[in-house]
């Protein structure tokens, strides 16, 4: 296997979810190793960290996302492609903390107050840090004042606020325009099921996306 | 009294009630707070819920218990509280009931997921058991498990239940639509696949809950029968998908515009016919005429 397919099979493992050696998911990819041994292979063979994460977990987890937004696949598919691109990403955790590779941006994200749903919001964010960004995630019930003091420590590019419930939806007024107000330069994308398009311009968000890959477009926008 | 699935054995249609949530938000529950809490601190205005329901001809009326297992309500620091507010749950709605129509206990996901390890089966099982003894002892004679969207969660309710409660079981799943002709459940899960896993599991009664209307109810319940033509389906459709309109978010098909799809809905092989998200008393008063008309014929 040379050094290109070697990356190429690490992108198989996260886009089906193959996460390790011992994994019995995929059946079809049974007893092979997984996205744990062959990153570590790779960053043995001398292959550059950020060719693995550009070459192979970002354009797995795109693929990932695009067929989630298809509605080709769903949640659980996701989720163990989410845990392919992890026991990948943990190989590689050292050399974004050297800086030796740089992610696009930092992405501060919650379930705004009130609402203590996290399964969307946890998909955005897997998909995101796919997509190559560092995720803060701030978990359910997060008020304003959460989300603005961690936009100010971590100097974050952007914030997405979830929202899963119609009342709690209202919330994401008050705490978009306490954001706008103290932090004039991030950029703030909500999302969640009833979140619409309007309601983003009515409250004076930056982004509206529909689906976690809608999030990636959006944020790779913003750097682009 | 006899069973739910006898009735519709003997060719019965039925009306189950409408929306609680939406319907506890126009009485004043806020962003945040815990609704079924309202079992304790406030009966009344769950009585009338139920009492408005039952006056609009259901032939039973759910209980306010949607989020009453331990996981959904520890968020609210009340997970010591769980017998309580079941239990309580189904005694106002056996008040509206009287003795001669059917209180169906409801029991909602927890919001957790197997596969991404934070809880076991186990301990989902544990916690449906729970919470469906206290329905039990509160007065229902059923327990519905709604809104499920993952097959092994709902087996865990479904399982809770027939170990810990004598309740008939009925299990309803939501479904979106994700092509042309295809449903799936935020999991993945069709239509045809939940009929056949849930109907082994135990379920006495399956269907589909809340989702994007009535009309989809039409084509779910189709697929369901191709691959089942005997058991009961259940359907609780939202009043259309929700919209913001004004800083409101409303739920679009009046009483009328569902109206116009319920006997398509019957001769697709449903057998029992109430609302989700944003059905009122209005909505369920109209399903009640159509359904008596076609019982009587």
């Amino acid at each position: 296997m040379d050094n290109s397919d070697l990356l190429a099979k690490i992108l198989e493992c996260v886009e089906f979810g193959k996460v390790n050696k011992d994994a019995p998911f995929p059946p079809n990819m049974k007893g092979q190793d997984g996205a744990d041994e062959l990153t570590k292979l790779a960053l043995e063979r001398g292959i550059k960290p950020s060719e693995i994460l550009n070459d192979a977990l970002i354009k797995a987890m795109e693929i990932v996302g695009q067929k989630f937004s298809d509605k080709k696949i769903f949640v659980p598919q996701m989720l163990i492609s989410a845990k392919a691109m992890n026991a990948s990403m943990a190989h590689l955790k050292p050399y974004f903390q050297s800086g030796e590779v740089k992610r696009k941006g930092k992405f501060i994200i919650g379930t705004v107050a009130g609402d203590l749903h996290d399964i969307g919001k946890n998909l955005v964010a897997m998909i995101v840090e796919g997509a190559g960004w560092e995720v803060i995630d701030l978990g359910v019930d997060v008020n304003s004042q959460k989300f603005i003091q961690s936009i100010k420590e971590n100097n974050s590019e952007a914030v997405g606020l979830s929202a899963l419930l119609t009342t709690t939806m209202q919330n994401m007024k008050s705490i978009a325009q306490e954001i706008k107000a103290q932090c004039p330069s991030v950029k703030l994308i909500i999302g969640g099921a009833p979140v619409t398009e309007q309601f983003k311009i009515e409250i004076g968000a930056d982004g509206y996306a529909r689906d976690p890959q809608g999030a990636v477009s959006y944020l790779n926008s913003l750097v682009a | 009294m006899n069973t739910i699935a006898n009735q519709i054995a003997q060719g019965r249609i039925l009306v189950s009630d409408g929306a609680w949530g939406t319907f506890l938000q126009q009485k004043g529950l806020g962003a945040g707070q815990c609704p079924e809490l309202w079992n304790l601190e406030r009966p009344g205005e769950v009585l009338e819920i139920a009492q408005s329901y039952i006056l609009a001809g259901a032939d039973m009326i759910e209980t306010n218990s949607f989020g009453g297992n331990s996981f959904k309500l520890a968020s609210y620091g009340l997970s010591d509280k769980v017998y309580e507010i079941n239990k309580a749950a189904s005694q106002i709605s056996r008040r509206a009931a009287g003795a001669d129509r059917y209180v169906l206990g409801s029991m909602g996901p927890t919001g957790k997921i197997i596969m991404t390890g934070e809880v076991t089966y186990e301990s989902l099982f544990e916690a449906f058991r729970q919470q469906a003894v206290a329905l039990q002892d509160g007065g229902a004679d059923a327990l519905v498990i709604e809104t499920m969207s993952d097959i092994d969660e709902a087996k865990a309710a479904i399982s809770a239940a027939a170990d810990g409660t004598k309740c008939e079981i009925i299990c309803t799943m939501t479904f979106e639509k994700t092509d042309e002709h295809a449903y799936h459940t935020m999991m993945g899960v069709t239509p045809a696949q939940m009929t056949e896993e849930l109907v082994c599991s135990g379920a006495a009664v399956i269907g589909a809950n809340c989702g994007n209307g009535i009309r989809d109810m039409i084509g779910i319940v189709k697929e369901i029968r191709s691959v089942n033509k005997t058991i009961p389906v259940l359907i609780h459709a939202n009043a259309g998908a929700p919209v913001y309109r004004d800083g409101q978010t409303v739920f679009p098909e009046s009483a009328e515009q569902m109206a116009e799809f319920i006997g398509e809905l019957i001769d697709a092989g449903a057998n029992i016919i109430g609302g989700c998200c944003g059905t009122t008393p209005e909505h369920i008063k109209r399903i009640a005429e159509i359904v008596k008309s076609r019982n009587i014929t």
